[in-house]
């Protein structure tokens, strides 16, 4: 595994590895977004970072000059040997292997898998409510995102560790250990292989059933490569993302009473408070390689760099939100972009939605009272999507 | 004093995040991909103008148009 040399020039060096971006990164990209809309560094192989809501904006919109093809930005730059679609689809792959995907999530099919996601919120708190402390991240908010999308996939909820674990090994540490990518990417493959296998003998009527069973324009069946390439996205995408984003807003919430208590007093403020924590700790970073010369905002964008595209920094930028850098649980204009911009919006985003106001709700109802454990250390993931990963807290049993 | 509110979805633009249905539900209907279209022929009965701005202002993609008549 390489090192990085710490950054000392974040203008035109930054690392979104560093410990310090990894810890609080909000103050280096309104350092950098004063400096230019667009900034460079030549880690990574050449990486872009656009730092403001216009520049993401053009280039999340721009499929002809930035391809999904790559969509982590690496210290290494391997030929392209696995495909997720749609996420790593350009047009015109792209529009009909999303299309199959969007049925099982819109908002009514989000409703009626409500009640087990209340169920498993319940369950999760009834194992540390009278304990009056816990991790939020490891007892909580990891195991909602992890049971929901195995639900939906039609996998035992049990392998969960599983899954986590791979994530884990995709996501942080295989930005730099490329033997670990590969090893988790083909165990979740044969993971995935053995639940085709199982419903060819035994159909169901889940998520991986919806891909085996989906044909072309053509009528002919997916790929095998397609199918498993969206099973590891549907996976993948599923869980890291949105336990962060319930982390997050609980990390908040414990941070601020005032908050808290005004959900408490309002409950029908949290549709709203759950727009402003997506905005404000948007947990979820893309990339795209440049493939065409072009300029962004004034700033020339060259081929053969990758960039970082930063909806979260997008989310911050002061020009769009006013108070961008607070955090407002009654915004009303909220134009936020945490579910992506144009062709790509995150095709999950009504269930992560749910899924946070489900888990804050259920949570708020049970442990009204609540904050951060001063004993304890709050640390946060590295990399491409940031969430908190331990979250001791402390709390009294609701009255 | 303002005539009456049509909204239009340009299904060119809509992504379907589906802010506006959660913010208007009485104003939008989603398809079964989730994406968004006006009811009817975008008439704003009277009394829900606040929550075709709000929805006009909150989609991310800019896709919704509120004209006054």
């Amino acid at each position: 595994m390489s090192d990085h040399a710490p950054v000392t020039d974040w203008v035109h060096d930054f690392d979104h590895t560093d410990p310090r971006w990894t810890e609080n990164p909000f103050p280096i990209w309104d350092e950098l977004r004063a400096e230019c809309p667009v900034v460079h560094t030549r880690r990574f192989l050449g990486c872009y970072l656009p730092t403001t809501y216009e520049a993401v904006k053009q280039i999340a919109y721009d499929t002809e000059h930035f391809s999904s093809r790559r969509i982590i930005v690496r210290d290494v730059r391997p030929e392209i040997t696995n495909s997720a679609p749609p996420i790593t689809s350009d047009p015109p792959q792209h529009k009909p292997a999303k299309q199959l995907l969007l049925p099982p999530f819109t908002p009514d099919a989000m409703k009626r898998l409500e009640p087990r996601i209340r169920a498993i919120c319940n369950e999760l708190i009834d194992q540390f409510i009278a304990d009056g402390k816990c991790d939020a991240a490891a007892r909580y908010s990891k195991h909602i995102p992890v049971r929901a999308i195995a639900h939906m996939l039609g996998i035992p909820e049990a392998d969960g560790e599983l899954f986590i674990r791979w994530i884990h090994e995709i996501l942080e540490l295989g930005i730099k250990d490329d033997d670990i990518l590969m090893r988790a990417v083909h165990e979740m493959t044969g993971y995935f292989v053995g639940q085709i296998e199982q419903r060819r003998k035994h159909p169901t009527d889940d998520l991986i059933s919806t891909l085996m069973n989906a044909r072309d324009s053509n009528g002919q069946p997916l790929s095998d490569m397609h199918v498993l390439g969206s099973l590891r996205l549907l996976l993948i995408a599923g869980i890291d993302t949105t336990w962060s984003a319930i982390g997050a807003s609980l990390w908040h919430l414990a941070k601020t009473p005032e908050d808290r208590n005004r959900l408490v007093a309002e409950p029908a403020l949290l549709p709203t408070a759950v727009e402003e924590l997506l905005r404000a700790y948007s947990p979820v970073t893309m990339a795209r390689e440049v493939v065409k010369e072009t300029v962004v905002s004034g700033c020339p964008v060259k081929p053969g760099n990758m960039v970082l595209l930063s909806f979260p920094a997008a989310n911050r930028d002061p020009a769009v939100f006013p108070d961008a850098d607070k955090v407002v649980i009654d915004r009303k204009e909220n134009r936020h972009a945490a579910f992506g911009l144009g062709i790509h919006r995150c095709v999950g985003s009504n269930l992560a939605r749910m899924e946070m106001t489900v888990a804050i709700e259920e949570w708020l109802k049970r442990i009204p009272d609540f904050r951060l454990d001063p004993a304890g250390q709050v640390t946060w993931s590295e990399g491409t999507v940031r969430g908190p990963r331990q979250l001791p807290m402390l709390f009294k049993k609701a009255a | 004093m303002s005539g009456k509110l049509k909204i239009h979805v340009d299904q060119g633009k809509c992504q379907g995040h589906a802010r506006c249905k959660s913010l208007a539900p009485e104003l939008f209907e989603l398809d079964e991909l989730g994406n968004a279209h006006e009811v009817g022929d975008g008439s704003v009965p009277a009394g829900l103008e606040d929550k075709a701005w709000l929805a006009q202002t909150n989609c991310p993609e800019i896709a919704i148009d509120v004209t006054e008549e």
